[in-house]
């Protein structure tokens, strides 16, 4: 069982190569010792007849051919699981970096999870209220959805996800277990910091299960740390009746140490360099949040990506886009309008909203005045791109009335404070109320009796003279 | 046949993909089991010192050694009662008997068989001994679900004198019905239930040219973009376009006898969706339940790759059955690109020398033999059936111009392109009518003119013409506006923005609006022509523009849609009385 095995016979980037070996498995994990002293652990992605393909997490740094001793575990890359695990901090693979004592493992799983049997699964219709107006009103986060930011550099999507939960977690149902399982892969440490900071300041520290990968250290943990902390919160969820709110920050980063892992393989590359199993990993990540039957608990992933140069046609967007169930995509022309948070509601859309709202969940109205309000600001942009070619003055009185209701609902809507907290009945009243700046008539979104009960048609009419 | 067991030792494992040493005897797509928890796999490719495999389970674990067994059986499917209301992965395993065995999640390893062994079935037989048969021949019949009655046929390349045929009685799939007396002397027996290779098509006798629409009570397909029964169409569109929708809309609405939905790499909870709502909703034709005609084959995105390649031909094997039976059977496969990087992934695994954007050469040739499976055919038994196919393509980056969407438009005759700007606004179903294009429409003029309306056609393309006329004409608006224009096309623009929102746009969510019969789709079309004739003439007696729209006439007409039930196609007579009032209040007051 213990054999170990002396020396490498290839050492590439974070890849080793290791011969001679026997009795090794596919994705089994192996500990290398290193001049006698240091461990590693190490993944092995390749086998052809006794050699083996080994991936260093902490990388090859100081592993010569010579001086490594290699013990293959028997089994697959698995962690210790077990409630403690919430308010500690641990790295990319969950060895605990807090300094407090190791933690009691309940039950131990393979990280890699297995998919769902669709059949089991429960189709997530609870809305979670996160008190933001672009989210509430028209890009509704359910319960059991993944719902991931698409960012760029330099915008605030690290503010907008501490805003979500802070406000999400400690909304009028809190009396349910709640719980958040926080991973970072290749972010810095003023974002991990500011993610601690903000979850001490709204007192949820001891909710929280953190899982740190900066940018500064190996880029293979990377790969793991995912699929680690997805690990802990299917556990909180499905056997502890918990609901498990996963934020998962920088998907960019992790698709990147896939490609650099991938091209130190020799592997085809397909887009952009990226390994052509790009989608199907990202699937594998993505597709474990949700609800199930048997059990009360539920996985809701906001994963969080930066797309490269703001490209939202980029690979790592676009693959993400297809699995999860509807984006919220930032904006820097918003953000430079001082505008926060600058949620671009036209590439926004939440998947599952239509399921989770309406009558008996938030209001009969809110599915129409959300079709409504698309609609509208579509055709803003239409007018502002006819304002730049023919002026605003020589706009007819219609196109006018966009471009005011374009301004209006961006300073007043989408831009909110970063501790205010809207109720959803103030995001619905507040959507009307926009609306009234457009004649009824151009509202034709809106079903014929809802639009009598919510337009105000006097004060429509009193502004428009 | 040489049953020996015949087995082969893993040397190497690259993901999905392993590899076996030295010249094992198996046969290409030859069905194996692979290792100790006996996952499935399929001989891909053999050389004289290596075959390769690829498993349709994940491969975690599987060590150089371990032992691989052939079974003598091409990869294939279970064909027999018991495959309608169910839902399927992408070989055939029953998901709600894997969930009873192994729980929540798909382990891997689990032996289930594709259809219930246990279940008895009432089974009349319609041939007795001494029956001369031939592949085709109907031997049984049995009453699958509420709406279909399931026909047993003697597979194809059997003929013969049919023998101990048993009474009409209860039997299980595995019992014997009959054996088959060929003229070599050989006695074969038939079951209820028999195999057949997914990568077969099932052979028919002839092939009628497209003459049938496939109704789907979406205005924008049936009238603008038909397709036909035994047609092909892909649905391309970026994330967010709505594929998923445009499908489960066709799922639920079209004149099919028989569904059979692919969800092939997408996700978990669009195929739970498509469970419970498919249980809640009555198919319109027979007033019975949706899944009673309705199989699922679920492949979501994080279930392995290899099968997702294969969910593809599952589903065309069975819905070939099906038509043999003689019944229509629609495909909706969500999404052929995520089939397409399936064998762009194994490809890469392989080693293949990719071709356009990493995708293996033979994308193109695997396309079109997947589409040509479709069509309306005559099946071995003279009867008549057909299986058409409704593709949706998630193209990379929302660009039309990558290989899976443009080889997929070579062997498709139906385009219905998704726009993003629409889908944006929420004009949906967001299809584009100025990109898309159906190639059915001549084919199916004819029945048109018979069963809808005489110059439905025309009318038709009188629609068109005038959302064209409203596109060149907004090149000029965007760049001086539309207050410049005179008065006859302002009023095209009018009656363009009525027939995108009142006849284009669709609401699935409506209970009136998600299905619409073809003679309100016919009516619609026919009110909105004569309010534009009508128009035509008051700006012709120099009738501003500005006055016709002092009458609600246009709002008016928009909601149609929503205050029109579909079955009082009679109220449309009230609308053309509006029409001509409108006419005669405006010239009275202006005169």
């Amino acid at each position: 069982m213990s054999i170990q095995y002396l020396g490498l016979s290839e050492i590439n980037g974070p890849l080793v190569v290791l011969e001679g070996v026997q009795d090794a498995a596919y994705e089994e994990i192996v500990e290398i010792t290193i001049d006698g002293k240091e461990k590693r652990i190490g993944r092995i992605v390749e086998i052809y007849e006794d050699r083996a393909v080994i991936q260093v997490f902490e990388g090859s740094q100081n592993m010569s051919l010579g001086n490594a001793h290699t013990q293959l575990t028997g089994h697959p890359m698995e962690i210790g699981l077990s409630e403690e695990m919430l308010g500690r901090t641990f790295d990319g693979i969950g060895r605990p970096i807090d300094g407090l004592s190791p933690i009691k493992a309940k039950v131990r799983r393979n990280i890699n999870g297995q998919p769902l049997n669709p059949v089991s699964r429960k189709y997530p219709r609870n809305y979670i209220r996160t008190g933001i107006s672009a989210i509430d009103g028209l890009t509704t986060l359910i319960r059991g959805q993944k719902l991931p930011i698409f960012s760029g550099n330099g915008l605030p999507h690290d503010h907008l996800a501490a805003q979500i939960v802070r406000q999400a977690s400690l909304g009028s149902d809190s009396d349910e277990k709640f719980a958040i399982v926080f991973a970072a892969m290749g972010v810095k440490y003023d974002v991990a910091e500011y993610f601690i900071r903000t979850f001490e300041e709204s007192g949820v520290s001891d909710h929280v299960a953190m899982f740190l990968n900066l940018a500064n250290d190996p880029v293979v943990e990377r790969l793991i740390t995912p699929k680690v902390a997805l690990t802990v919160a299917e556990y909180l969820a499905f056997e502890k009746d918990m609901h498990i709110l996963v934020i998962l920050t920088d998907m960019t980063s992790f698709a990147e140490a896939m490609r650099e892992v991938s091209s130190s393989k020799g592997e085809i590359p397909s887009r952009k360099g990226f390994p052509g199993y790009l989608y199907s990993e990202f699937a594998t990540i993505y597709e474990r949040a949700g609800i199930v039957h048997g059990s009360k608990g539920s996985v809701t992933q906001i994963p969080i990506l930066t797309m490269p140069n703001d490209d939202i046609t980029h690979p790592i967007p676009d693959l993400t886009g297809y699995i999860t169930e509807g984006q919220i995509v930032l904006d820097r022309s918003l953000h430079g309008q001082a505008i926060y948070p600058p949620i671009n509601i036209l590439p926004s859309l939440s998947r599952l909203m239509k399921d989770g709202i309406g009558e008996g969940y938030t209001r009969k109205d809110h599915q129409d005045l959300a079709n409504q309000l698309f609609s509208c600001y579509a055709k803003v942009g239409d007018a502002r791109a006819l304002a730049s070619v023919i002026g605003e003055d020589e706009l007819s009185p219609i196109d006018k009335k966009y471009l005011e209701f374009g301004k209006a609902f961006e300073t007043q809507y989408l831009h909110q404070r970063e501790t205010e907290n809207r109720s959803i009945e103030e995001t619905l009243d507040l959507g009307w109320k926009l609306l009234t700046i457009l004649p009824k008539s151009e509202l034709d979104r809106v079903n014929t009796e809802i639009l009598d009960e919510f337009y105000k048609a006097d004060e429509a009419s009193a502004e428009a003279e | 046949m040489n049953n020996a067991k015949r087995t082969g030792i893993i040397s190497g494992v690259n993901g999905p993909i392993i590899y076996l040493k030295g010249n094992t005897g198996f046969k290409i797509s030859e069905m194996v089991y692979v290792g100790p928890d006996q996952l499935v796999g399929e001989v891909i490719n053999l050389t004289k010192d290596t075959t390769t495999v690829q498993v349709y389970e994940e491969t975690t674990g599987l060590k150089p050694g371990d032992e691989v067994t052939a079974t003598g059986d091409a990869i294939s499917v279970t064909l027999g009662p018991g495959i309608l209301h169910n839902i399927f992965d992408g070989i055939e395993r029953p998901l709600s008997e894997i969930a009873r065995q192994s729980g929540t999640y798909i382990s891997r390893g689990v032996h289930v068989s594709s259809l219930d062994t246990n279940r008895k079935w009432d089974v009349k037989m319609t041939v007795k001994d001494g029956d001369f048969v031939t592949g085709g021949t109907i031997i049984a019949e049995t009453q699958e679900t509420t709406s279909i009655l399931h026909k047993s046929m003697i597979p194809p390349g059997i003929e013969g004198y049919v023998a101990n045929a048993v009474p009409d009685g209860s039997y299980t799939i595995e019992d014997t019905l009959l054996t088959v007396q060929t003229s070599d002397g050989t006695e074969v027996p038939v079951r209820l239930a028999q195999k057949w290779p997914i990568r077969i098509a099932r052979p028919t006798a002839a092939r009628y040219p497209a003459s049938q629409p496939l109704i789907t009570g979406q205005r924008i397909l049936d009238t603008l973009f038909p397709i036909a029964k035994g047609g092909t169409a892909a649905v391309p569109g970026g994330f967010g376009t709505g594929k998923t929708m445009t499908q489960h809309q066709i799922a639920k609405w079209a004149n099919a006898n028989i569904i059979i939905y692919i969800g092939c790499g997408e996700r978990g909870n669009e195929m739970t969706q498509v469970l419970e709502d498919f249980a809640d909703l009555i198919d319109p034709q027979t007033g019975n339940p949706l899944m009673d005609r309705t199989t699922l084959i679920a492949n979501t995105s994080n279930m392995p790759v290899a099968a997702r390649e294969a969910s593809i031909y599952t589903g065309l094997t069975l819905a070939e059955y099906y038509r043999d039976m003689g019944y229509d059977v629609a495909i909706m496969a969500d999404s052929t690109s995520r089939w397409a990087e399936a064998l762009r992934e194994l490809s890469g695994r392989l080693e293949e020398m990719p071709a356009e954007e990493g995708f293996p050469a033979y994308l193109a040739s695997r396309l079109s033999q997947f589409y040509e499976r479709a069509g309306h055919m005559q099946n071995l038994n003279g009867s008549e059936g057909s299986v058409s196919i409704i593709g949706a393509v998630s193209p990379q980056g929302g660009d039309f111009s990558e290989p899976v969407t443009q080889n997929t438009k070579r062997f498709v005759r139906c385009f219905w392109g998704l726009d993003k700007s629409l889908a944006y606004a929420r004009h949906f179903p967001a299809i584009q009518w100025l990109t898309s294009y159906s190639e059915y429409l001549s084919d199916l003029s004819q029945w048109y003119t018979k069963n809808v309306a005489a110059n439905f056609v025309d009318y038709r393309n009188q629609l068109m013409s005038i959302l064209n006329q409203e596109s060149s004409l907004m090149e000029i608006v965007k760049l001086i506006g539309s207050d410049v224009l005179p008065d006859d096309q302002k009023l095209t623009l009018e009656i363009a923005r009525v027939i995108r929102i009142g006849f284009l746009q669709q609401n699935a969510f409506h209970p009136e609006d998600t299905c619409v019969p073809m003679e309100k789709q016919y009516k619609m079309m026919e009110i909105i022509l004569y309010l534009n004739g009508k128009c035509r003439d008051l700006i012709a007696l120099g009738m501003p523009m500005s006055i016709l729209k002092e009458n609600d006439i246009f709002e008016k007409i928009t909601s149609i849609k929503y205050d029109v039930p579909n079955n009082q196609p009679e109220l449309f007579e009230n609308y053309h009385q509006a029409v001509d009032e409108f006419y005669e209040d405006v010239l009275r007051r202006n005169s």
